[in-house]
């Protein structure tokens, strides 16, 4: 061959090379998608004709994989707080059964993952479906919010309803006008943590 | 050569696919999950009241929360039908509780038993820890001041104030063993001014001994016992032993209970129990709690 194509041919190669190497090494970066935070927030609402109820968790463990669109939350019962003492003390001891159930986990999927990209800002409408356990009783649970990326930094709001009997929650009958048959619970998460 | 080489750059490349999206079903457990909560470490509700039967138990209110309570002690069982089994008769007592701190609580309280008055402090000095065995146990100090205002049949000479009062200090230690079962045992020390004769000490001693058994969420089955020691036990005088059952519904604790005890402040049931269970002389009484949160509300 000429000197000219074969040198042609040998940084063509080269360039290849680099480029498969490249692909190689380009997984870390997709990586990157997998995020979490340890101080994610949930709290709860109950509305009822004798009192309202309200409590709020500062300590949430959530995961996020845009790659993939799975999301997990890990909530610790007892990190919920009352303004009310004996209000906690009875939502740990009679209620959540806390010591037997220590924690509300909810396993999912953003189905709208492939349509957010960590390098474009804006507010995602979603929906995210998946199984939520409380009290040892797992349902499957579908609900819509919204994935905002800033900075390229995610974040994740949602409100949602459950019911108490649902998950095996037994409220006496003399309380029953002090608890809500639906609470309302709205989680807001940053999650400003990369997995590696 | 080429194609080896391709082969080999394209396995590599398929291996690395294979790494990247590993089974990603618990990205939980990928991350640390910690489970310690800074404020929810330490055991809470080893009993549901502050007052196990009759006496104190390691527990205080909440800050600004205030628990009205009131006990009531019916006469002997020994009274016989005549007497409703005791029921005819009655000696109450109403008292404030008040929490300053999760820590540090107050109270007042009167008796219509001796006309007496008290006043009492408790504070918690260390707190069990959960999960962990870091801390075993929760340790409170109550102190608790009385004065019996009835008037003194003795005319002959005049009572002093100061004969009046009664002081009481406890060192209360608890341990929660598992959700249902708690026990605590309280030393402690009494001092009063005046004593009946030359003879009797003016300073007794006497260890508290109490537990609560959970039969379910909200009821709970209890039991106490004050021993006084030999040397310092009044004549005439039996330990108190009280048996009861607790029902905690929302904001009320009701407590039930028989005891050989017919006063309900410290100096009366730990040193003046005159009641003896074998003679019948039981009297059947309950406490009721009323919580209110006097919090700010939002």
């Amino acid at each position: 061959m000429e000197p000219r194509i074969i040198k042609i041919h040998n940084s063509l190669r080269a360039v290849t090379k680099v480029f498969i190497l490249l692909f190689i090494l380009c997984p870390s970066t997709i990586d990157a998608q997998k995020v979490y935070t340890k101080n994610g927030s949930v709290s709860f609402f109950s509305k009822a004709p004798l009192e309202n109820i309200e409590a709020k968790n500062e300590q949430v463990t959530s995961v996020l994989n845009l790659a993939t669109g799975e999301i997990q939350f890990s909530i610790l019962i007892k990190a919920f707080h009352f303004k009310k003492a004996l209000m906690e003390e009875h939502f740990n001891e009679n209620y959540m059964e806390s010591q037997k159930f220590p924690k509300a986990v909810f396993k999912g999927s953003v189905r709208e993952h492939d349509k957010i990209t960590l390098s474009k800002d804006g507010t995602y409408p979603v929906t995210v479906s998946g199984d939520m356990t409380i009290h040892g009783v797992t349902k499957q649970i579908t609900t819509t919010g919204f994935i905002k990326i800033t900075n390229g930094t995610p974040s994740a709001t949602a409100t949602f309803n459950v019911k108490p009997k649902d998950f095996k929650i037994s409220v006496p009958k003399i309380v029953r006008n002090n608890i809500a048959e639906t609470i309302d619970v709205s989680i807001a998460c940053t999650y400003d943590q990369t997995l590696k | 050569m080429l194609s080896f080489r391709l082969f080999g750059l394209f396995g590599l490349v398929l291996f690395n696919i294979e790494v990247f999206s590993q089974d990603t079903t618990d990205l939980l457990k990928q991350i640390e999950v910690s489970d310690t909560v800074i404020n929810s470490s330490y055991a809470t509700a080893t009993f549901k009241s502050t007052r196990l039967i009759n006496g104190h138990t390691v527990e205080s209110l909440g800050k600004n929360v205030l628990d009205f309570k009131i006990s009531h002690r019916f006469g002997k069982l020994n009274g016989g039908a005549y007497n409703l089994f005791g029921l005819d008769n009655a000696t109450t007592r109403f008292a404030f509780d008040y929490g300053i701190t999760p820590l540090l609580m107050v109270g007042i309280g009167r008796s219509t038993f001796e006309k007496t008055y008290d006043a009492f402090g408790k504070i918690k000095l260390l707190r069990q820890t959960d999960e962990s065995n870091r801390v075993p146990v929760s340790v409170s100090l109550a102190s608790i001041i009385a004065v019996k205002t009835l008037k003194s049949l003795d005319t002959s000479r005049k009572l002093n104030f100061s004969s009046r009062l009664f002081y009481t200090h406890q060192i209360i230690i608890a341990r929660k063993f598992t959700e249902k079962t708690s026990l605590q045992l309280s030393p402690t020390y009494s001092h009063r001014n005046l004593v009946r004769l030359a003879s009797e000490p003016n300073n007794l001693y006497a260890i508290g001994l109490g537990g609560r058994q959970k039969i379910s969420k909200r009821v709970s089955v209890n039991a106490e016992y004050y021993y006084q020691l030999p040397s310092y036990k009044l004549s005439g005088t039996n330990n108190s032993i009280s048996l009861g059952v607790d029902i905690e519904t929302g904001g009320h604790v009701f407590q039930l209970h028989f005891t050989n005890s017919q006063g309900m402040s410290e100096r009366t049931f730990i040193n003046e129990t005159r009641g003896g269970w074998d003679k019948g002389d039981i009297y059947f009484g309950f406490n009721i709690s009323r919580i209110f949160d006097l919090g700010k509300k939002h």
